[in-house]
């Protein structure tokens, strides 16, 4: 029998089930202000790039965003932004879907979607860069 | 046995609460992260877009030139901003640095006066480079 502290928290049915901290109860936290530190540099770099393409025609385009700096630039943008996306998006669906068959289905789809989302525009900065 | 409920305190909601700019902020943030999630998706189009040849990129360079595109984009740029501004804000509150109520109210504001202003700058000079053309 585990001994009952009259400031514990939790109900005698959650201390029954036995859930208690998996001891990764941060990480989310964590990954997402890892991501945001590098999103706020990478975020001015990729507007600086963006508006330097400004009045610039295709071919030229194509040679600054496919020049090595500003790819891996762009893939590491697109990579943190990625995994930064779908910790938001998971935490907003956990925070206001309660049904768990609904809940599971829009965490699986938020998955799917930022896996997509990443391998999408990594090709397509690795097509711009090895000219294929 | 008798039925025995624990009363737990319940948590008032919102609409509680007089509106503040903080309470503001925090729904701005949250909002714009959304927007920039859906917003992902013609960054990726657009990126493809270059990748496949002049001929893609010309089609997605009208689409953007359109007033509906332009402001799609003008949406977009103001979102990615505020949002930025916002998570520096979170980042600086991590350190347990303003918190007083004082520093809360200017950062709340610091954060809409700045993406508004910075949205605004990058435009003109977005305008000014482009020479009134969009790319």
């Amino acid at each position: 029998m585990v001994s009952r502290n009259p400031t514990d928290m939790r109900t005698p049915l959650g201390r029954v089930r036995g859930f208690g901290a998996a001891r990764s109860g941060t990480e989310d936290f964590w990954y997402e202000r890892l991501t945001a530190v590098a999103l706020v540099p990478l975020t001015i770099a990729i507007v600086l790039i963006l508006v330097s393409l400004l009045g610039r025609n295709h071919a030229a385009v194509v040679q600054i965003l496919g020049s090595p700096i500003v790819a891996i630039i762009l893939l590491l943008f697109v990579l943190s932004m990625a995994y930064h996306m779908k910790l938001g998006m998971q935490a907003v669906i956990e925070d206001y879907v309660h049904d768990d068959g609904m809940k599971y289905t829009l965490l699986i789809g938020n998955l799917f979607f930022c896996v997509v989302i990443a391998f999408a525009a990594a090709f397509a900065i690795l097509k711009l860069s090895f000219g294929v | 046995m008798a039925e025995t409920r624990v009363q737990r305190p319940i948590s008032p909601h919102l609409q509680i609460y007089r509106l503040t700019s903080t309470m503001l902020m925090s729904g701005l943030h949250r909002i714009t992260g959304m927007a920039l999630y859906v917003g992902t998706v013609l960054m990726v189009a657009w990126l493809i877009a270059v990748a496949s040849g002049p001929s893609a990129y010309a089609n997605v360079q009208w689409l953007l030139s359109t007033l509906l595109g332009r402001l799609v984009l003008l949406g977009y740029s103001w979102a990615l901003i505020h949002h930025a501004l916002g998570g520096i804000r979170h980042l600086i509150w991590d350190t347990l640095h303003g918190l007083e109520p004082n520093d809360r109210e200017w950062l709340a504001r610091a954060t809409l006066v700045g993406s508004l202003g910075l949205t605004a700058v990058l435009w003109v000079v977005g305008t000014m480079i482009g020479g009134g053309e969009l790319w």
